[in-house]
C-alpha cells in the first residue's frame, strides 16, 4: 500500500503495478503488465513503442477514460483507481485536455464555439480567443470544421484541450493524420503550451523523432516499460528530422 | 455466388436487427392491406353469393292487403324476373323469465314448394311440415342469443291472440343479417325475433286468406330499378301500397353496406402511412450504411466495378428487406384474415364466409412496399454514384454546418453551445427532421383521430340517451290508437309521466333526393323525447312545418326555409308540402319531427297516437312490465338502457373492433418512429458524444445534446399531430358515420391529451433506452477509430 506522504509533490502521475487485461481466459490480452511510473510536473513525456505495447492504454487510464484491472494510478494526491464514474468525469473536466489523431471536433460548431464548449464548463478557463491565438488560429475562429484543413482542425482540437488551463494534456498520435509541415506546426503548439501554461504533456506516438522534443522518453514493449530516457538537450520541433 | 452477393448476405446478417424491424413495419402495412382488402372482397363476394343462392329480392313492396291475382300483374311489369307474395306481420314473443315481451316479425313460407324469392338457409332441423300450423322456423341469431333449440316451444301473440309454436328449424336468411325492431334504429339480436310459418297458418292469423301484404320482386339482369318501383306503386296503390323500395334501402342490407363502407374507409387510410414510415426508415438505414462503407465502395469501384453494379448491390439489399417484409405481410394478412373471417361471420350472421384475397391485392401490397423501399433507396444511390474511388477512400470531411451556422449565430446570446449544436443539426438536416416530425405527427394524428371518434361516439350515445331521450321506456302500439290509450298507460303501476307520440312511415323528397323513413309527431312542450339544437336546447314544434335531423337534411340537401314533399305511406296517404322550420342536432337515426296535432290533421285522424314515452319509478319496473305484457294493443316495449347497450355493442363489434386495432397500431408506429429517431440520432452522434464525455461532460449533459434533438422533434410534432388528428378525425368520423348514427366531430381535448401524453411517454422511454446506450459507449474505441 502506498502512503500518501511518500508521493513526491512534484509528481503529476504515479502508478504502482498498473495492470490492464482485456477479455478473459484464453482470449485474455494483457495490455499492461504491472507498470510502475512517475511523471514529474511540467514535463513533456513522449511514450514510444510498437502497436499494442500498452502506451495508449496507459494514457487512457491516467486520463480517466479507462480503469485498470489491477494496481494503482495516482494523479497528484488523488487515487484514480478509486474514483467513481462521476468523479472521473469531474477529473477530466477540471484537469485533463485530450488531443486525438482524428481531431473529433463538433462539425456543427465553429472553431470558436468548439473551444467555448469547454470554457463553458471549466472552472478556470482562459479566453477562447487566447486559446485560438496560442495555436495560431486567431484569424479563423469563425470557421466551421468543414472549412478547415486537417492541420487547422487539429490545432482547434488542441486549443479546445488547453482552453480549460489543464493540468495535463494528453495527445494520442496528434500528428498521425498530418503531413510533415503541418505535423511540425502542431508539435510547436504542444511545445508552447507546455512552456507557457506549465502543463504536463504526455504524447503517444509512432514517430520516434518526436521524442527529441521531450524531457523524458518512455519506451514500451509488451505492456511493460523497457526504458526511460531523460533528454539532456531537447530539440525544437523545427530541428526535428521528420 | 458472386462475391458482391456474398457481401450482401453478410451485410444483411450484420444489420439483421434493424432489417427485421423495417421488414416488420412493411409487413404490418402489407398485412393490414391484404387483410382488410381481403375482408372487404370476401364480405362483398359472400354477400353476393348468399343473396344469389337464397334469391334475395331486388324490390320489396309492402301493401295493406292485395289479392293473389295481383302477383301475375306484377310479374308482367317489364324487367321483372320473378314475383313472390307473402304475408308478414308483427308479433310479441313471451320469453320465460323475462320481464319484457320480445318483438318479432312473422313471415309466411309457401307450403308445398321452396319460396321463389327470399329463401332461407336452414342450419338445423327442417321447414314446417305442410299442413302444420304450430311449427316454426326461428332466426338463428335470436335462437343463439336466447339459447333456444329444436323442439323448444315459443309462445307468441299475433294479432291479439296468443299461441304456442314448436321450433322445428333454425334458419339464417340474407334478409336478416341485422335485425331491427320496427320503429327502432339499433339492431339487436336478442330483442328482435324472426319467425317463419306455413302460409296457411299465417294467412289465417292475419286474416289474409287469398291475399298478401308484401310482394317480393327480382329483376332481370340489366333492368332499371326506378321504372319498376313506379309501376309497382301504381299497381298496388289501390290496395294500400306502402311504397316499393329497392334492396339498397332494405334495412339489413343497408347496415351491411355501411359496415363495408367503414372498413373501406379505414383500409384506404392506414396502410399507406405504414409504407411511408417504412420508406423513411429504409432511407435512413441505407444512407447510414453507404456513408459507413465509403471506403469499401471506393475500393469496389477502384477494382473496376461500375456505378450501376455498386448501386444495384445496395439496391438489392433494400428490395430484399422490402420483399421479405411484403411476403411476411401477405402470409400474415391471409392468416389474420382467416381468423377475422370467423369473427365477422358471427357478427354478420353469415352461414359461410370464405376468406379470399384477390391476387391483385398481394400484387398491390408487394408493389407498394417495393416502391416505398425504392423511394427510400434511390436518394441514397445518388450518393453512391457521386463517390469517386479516391474521395471514397479518404476520410469524410466534417459535415458542413457553415450555412445553418450563420442563421443560428444571431441566437448566440441566449443559447449555450449544446443548444446551438442541437439547433444546427436540426437546421442542417431539415429533411430528416421533417421526416421524423411527420412520422410522429402521423402516428399521433392517427391514434388521436381514432380516439376522438371513439369519444365522439360516446358523446353521441350520451346526447341521444340522456339529453334527447329522457324517458325510461318506449311503448309502441300495433296501430294508431285514440289518445285515451295514453291515459290508460298513465294508470299502470309505477308510471310517473306519459308523453304520447305518433309516428307514420313516409317518403321524404326534395328535388331528386329521396329518403324512406318516418315522421314523428310530438306534443307541445315534449320533454321526454325532444328535438334539440347544437347547444342541446329544446326546439319547440312549430304549428305547421317540419323539423329535420341534420343527417336527414344533409341527405336531402335541404336547409331551414326550404319546402320538402312528404308522402305519408299510411292511412289516407296524404302528400304534404312542408316548410323546414329548423334543423335538429340529432345524432342517431334520421328522424323528421312535426307537431302531433298538425300531423293528425294532415292524416285526417284527430287525437291519434302510435306510442308513448314513459318515465317509470325504478322500483316498479317489474310490476309495470308484468301488466303491459297483457295489453293486446301493445306491439312493443323498449327499455332505453337496452337500446343504449345494443348500440354500444354494435359500435364495439364489426368495424368497431377495427377502430381499437387501429388506435393500438397507431400507438405502436408512433413509438417505433420515436425510438428509431433516437437510435439513429445516437448512431450518428456517438462520436460527438464520446468527445463530449472525454472533455468532461457528464452523461446527462451529453445526453442533452442527443435527446435535445428528439425533444425538439417531439415538440414540433405535438402541435402538428393535433392538427393532423383534428383533420383526420373529420375524415374518420365521416367514414364511420352512417344513416344509423352520426359521429359528432370537434376538438376533443381528452383524445389529443392522451395521444400527446403517449407520444411524450414514448419519447421518454426511448430517451431512457438511448441514454443507457450512452453509458455503454466505449470512449476510447470510438474516438480512436476513423469515422
Amino acid at each position: 500500500m502506498l502512503d500518501r506522504n511518500t508521493i513526491p509533490q512534484s509528481a503529476t502521475f504515479r502508478t504502482r503495478g498498473l495492470t490492464k487485461v482485456y477479455g478473459e481466459g484464453a482470449a485474455a490480452v494483457h495490455a499492461l503488465r504491472g507498470v510502475d511510473l512517475e511523471i514529474p510536473e511540467g514535463e513533456i513525456v513522449v511514450l514510444l513503442g510498437p502497436s499494442g505495447s500498452g502506451k495508449s492504454t496507459l494514457l487512457n487510464i491516467v486520463g480517466g477514460l479507462d480503469r485498470a484491472s489491477d494496481g494503482e494510478a495516482w494523479f497528484q494526491d488523488q487515487n484514480l483507481s478509486e474514483m467513481s464514474d462521476r468523479e472521473l468525469t469531474l477529473y477530466r473536466r477540471d484537469h485533463v485536455g485530450f488531443v486525438f489523431q482524428f481531431y473529433n471536433l463538433m462539425p456543427s460548431l465553429t472553431a470558436y464555439e468548439n473551444v467555448e464548449l469547454v470554457t463553458e464548463i471549466a472552472d478556470n478557463p482562459m479566453e477562447v480567443e487566447r486559446a485560438l491565438e496560442l495555436v495560431g488560429l486567431g484569424e479563423r475562429m469563425n470557421h466551421f470544421p468543414a472549412q478547415m484543413s486537417g492541420g487547422e482542425q487539429q490545432r482547434v482540437a488542441i486549443a479546445r484541450a488547453i482552453a480549460k488551463n489543464p493540468t495535463v494534456l494528453f495527445c494520442d498520435e496528434p500528428t498521425g493524420a498530418l503531413d510533415s509541415a503541418t505535423g511540425r506546426a502542431v508539435l510547436h503548439v504542444i511545445n508552447d503550451v507546455n512552456r507557457e501554461l506549465g502543463a504536463t504533456v504526455m504524447v503517444v506516438t509512432h514517430a520516434a523523432a518526436t521524442a527529441q522534443m521531450a524531457h523524458r522518453v518512455i519506451h514500451f514493449a509488451d505492456g511493460q516499460i523497457r526504458t526511460v530516457t531523460e533528454n539532456d538537450t531537447r530539440l525544437s520541433p523545427d530541428e526535428i528530422a521528420w | 455466388m458472386r462475391a458482391l452477393d456474398r457481401k450482401l448476405l453478410r451485410d444483411l446478417w450484420r444489420i439483421k436487427g434493424q432489417a427485421a424491424a423495417i421488414a416488420m413495419v412493411v409487413a404490418v402495412g402489407v398485412l393490414l392491406q391484404v387483410m382488410m382488402s381481403g375482408m372487404i372482397t370476401s364480405l362483398e363476394q359472400t354477400r353476393a353469393t348468399y343473396y344469389e343462392r337464397y334469391r334475395l329480392a331486388d324490390v320489396f313492396a309492402p301493401v295493406t292487403r292485395a289479392p293473389q291475382k295481383m302477383l301475375d300483374r306484377l310479374a308482367d311489369i317489364p324487367g321483372v324476373a320473378a314475383v313472390e307474395g307473402r304475408v308478414q306481420g308483427g308479433a310479441l314473443v313471451d320469453m320465460a323469465g323475462q320481464d319484457l315481451p320480445v318483438r318479432a316479425q312473422v313471415l309466411s313460407l309457401p307450403e308445398w314448394r321452396d319460396p321463389w324469392l327470399n329463401d332461407v338457409y336452414i342450419s338445423e332441423g327442417q321447414r314446417p311440415r305442410a299442413g302444420r300450423t304450430d311449427e316454426i322456423l326461428l332466426l338463428r341469431a335470436f335462437a343463439d342469443a336466447h339459447g333456444l333449440g329444436l323442439g323448444d316451444v315459443l309462445s307468441a301473440t299475433m294479432y291479439g291472440s296468443k299461441r304456442a309454436f314448436r321450433i322445428v328449424g333454425i334458419a339464417q336468411s340474407p334478409e336478416f343479417l341485422f335485425t331491427t325492431a320496427p320503429g327502432e334504429f339499433v339492431p339487436d339480436d336478442a330483442r328482435f325475433a324472426v319467425l317463419w310459418l306455413n302460409a296457411d297458418a299465417l294467412e289465417a292469423a292475419y286474416d289474409m286468406k287469398g291475399a298478401f301484404n308484401e310482394a317480393l320482386l327480382s329483376l332481370e339482369r340489366g333492368a332499371e330499378l326506378e321504372p319498376v318501383l313506379t309501376a309497382v306503386d301504381a299497381l298496388l296503390d289501390r290496395y294500400g301500397g306502402l311504397g316499393a323500395y329497392g334492396l339498397e334501402d332494405q334495412l339489413s342490407n343497408r347496415f351491411l353496406s355501411e359496415e363495408i363502407k367503414g372498413l373501406t374507409a379505414t383500409s384506404s387510410a392506414v396502410p399507406p402511412i405504414f409504407m411511408g414510415v417504412a420508406a423513411f426508415l429504409l432511407y435512413i438505414v441505407v444512407s447510414r450504411m453507404v456513408s459507413a462503407e465509403r471506403e469499401q465502395i471506393g475500393l469496389i469501384k477502384a477494382f473496376g466495378y461500375t456505378d450501376t453494379e455498386v448501386a444495384l448491390h445496395y439496391f438489392k439489399l433494400v428490395v430484399f428487406i422490402a420483399l421479405a417484409g411484403a411476403l411476411m405481410g401477405c402470409l400474415g394478412g391471409v392468416w389474420a384474415g382467416r381468423g377475422l373471417a370467423g369473427l365477422y361471420q358471427d357478427i354478420y350472421h353469415l352461414p359461410f364466409l370464405v376468406f379470399r384475397v384477390e391476387p391483385s391485392s398481394f400484387a398491390t401490397g408487394i408493389f407498394i412496399s417495393v416502391l416505398a423501399a425504392m423511394v427510400g433507396g434511390l436518394s441514397v444511390l445518388r450518393q453512391v454514384f457521386a463517390l469517386t474511388p479516391a474521395v471514397a477512400m479518404r476520410p469524410p470531411a466534417p459535415a458542413d454546418y457553415s450555412r445553418s451556422g450563420a442563421i443560428t449565430a444571431s441566437l448566440k446570446s441566449w443559447l449555450d453551445q449544446p443548444s446551438r449544436m442541437v439547433l444546427r443539426r436540426v437546421m442542417r438536416n431539415p429533411g430528416r427532421v421533417f421526416g421524423a416530425v411527420l412520422g410522429i405527427a402521423a402516428g399521433m394524428g392517427l391514434s388521436s383521430a381514432q380516439m376522438s371518434v371513439m369519444s365522439g361516439f360516446d358523446e353521441a350515445l350520451d346526447t341521444t340517451f340522456s339529453v334527447i331521450d329522457r324517458s325510461d321506456v318506449t311503448v309502441t302500439f300495433f296501430e294508431q290508437m285514440p289518445l285515451k290509450a295514453a291515459f290508460d298507460l298513465a294508470h299502470m303501476p309505477g308510471v310517473i309521466e306519459v308523453e304520447p307520440t305518433r309516428g307514420v312511415s313516409a317518403v321524404l323528397r326534395y328535388g331528386t333526393e329521396t329518403y324512406r323513413g318516418s315522421v314523428t309527431g310530438m306534443v307541445d312542450g315534449a320533454h321526454l323525447s325532444r328535438a334539440v339544437d347544437a347547444d342541446h336546447r329544446d326546439i319547440p314544434m312549430p304549428a305547421s312545418g317540419i323539423v329535420l335531423a341534420k343527417s336527414l337534411a344533409d341527405t336531402l340537401g335541404v336547409q331551414a326555409g326550404d319546402t320538402v314533399t312528404v308522402e305519408v305511406l299510411q292511412g289516407r296517404r296524404p302528400t304534404l308540402e312542408l316548410r323546414v322550420a329548423r334543423i335538429a342536432d340529432t345524432l342517431m337515426g334520421a328522424p323528421a319531427y312535426m307537431n302531433i296535432d298538425a300531423l293528425n290533421r294532415a292524416m285526417g285522424e284527430p287525437g291519434r297516437i302510435s306510442g308513448a314515452f314513459l318515465r317509470i319509478d325504478p322500483d316498479a319496473y317489474r310490476a309495470f312490465f308484468k301488466e303491459i305484457k297483457d295489453v293486446p294493443s301493445v306491439a312493443g316495449v323498449t327499455r332505453k338502457n337496452d337500446a343504449r347497450l345494443a348500440m354500444k355493442k354494435l359500435m364495439d363489434e364489426g368495424a368497431g373492433t377495427m377502430r381499437y386495432v387501429m388506435a393500438l397500431i397507431a400507438g405502436i408506429i408512433t413509438f417505433g418512429i420515436v425510438y428509431n429517431s433516437a437510435r439513429i440520432s445516437f448512431g450518428e452522434q456517438s462520436r460527438d458524444l464520446a468527445s463530449l464525455r472525454v472533455m468532461g461532460f457528464s452523461q446527462g449533459e451529453a445526453a442533452f445534446i442527443l435527446l435535445g434533438e428528439l425533444a425538439l422533434v417531439v415538440l414540433i410534432a405535438l402541435p402538428l399531430g393535433v392538427l393532423l388528428g383534428f383533420g383526420l378525425s373529420y375524415l374518420v368520423a365521416a367514414g364511420f358515420s352512417t344513416d344509423l348514427y352520426q359521429i359528432p366531430t370537434g376538438f376533443r381535448a381528452d383524445a389529443f391529451g392522451i395521444a400527446g401524453v403517449a407520444v411524450v411517454l414514448a419519447a421518454l422511454i426511448s430517451g431512457w433506452l438511448v441514454k443507457r446506450e450512452i453509458e455503454k459507449v466505449d470512449l476510447v474505441a470510438t474516438l480512436k477509430t476513423r469515422e
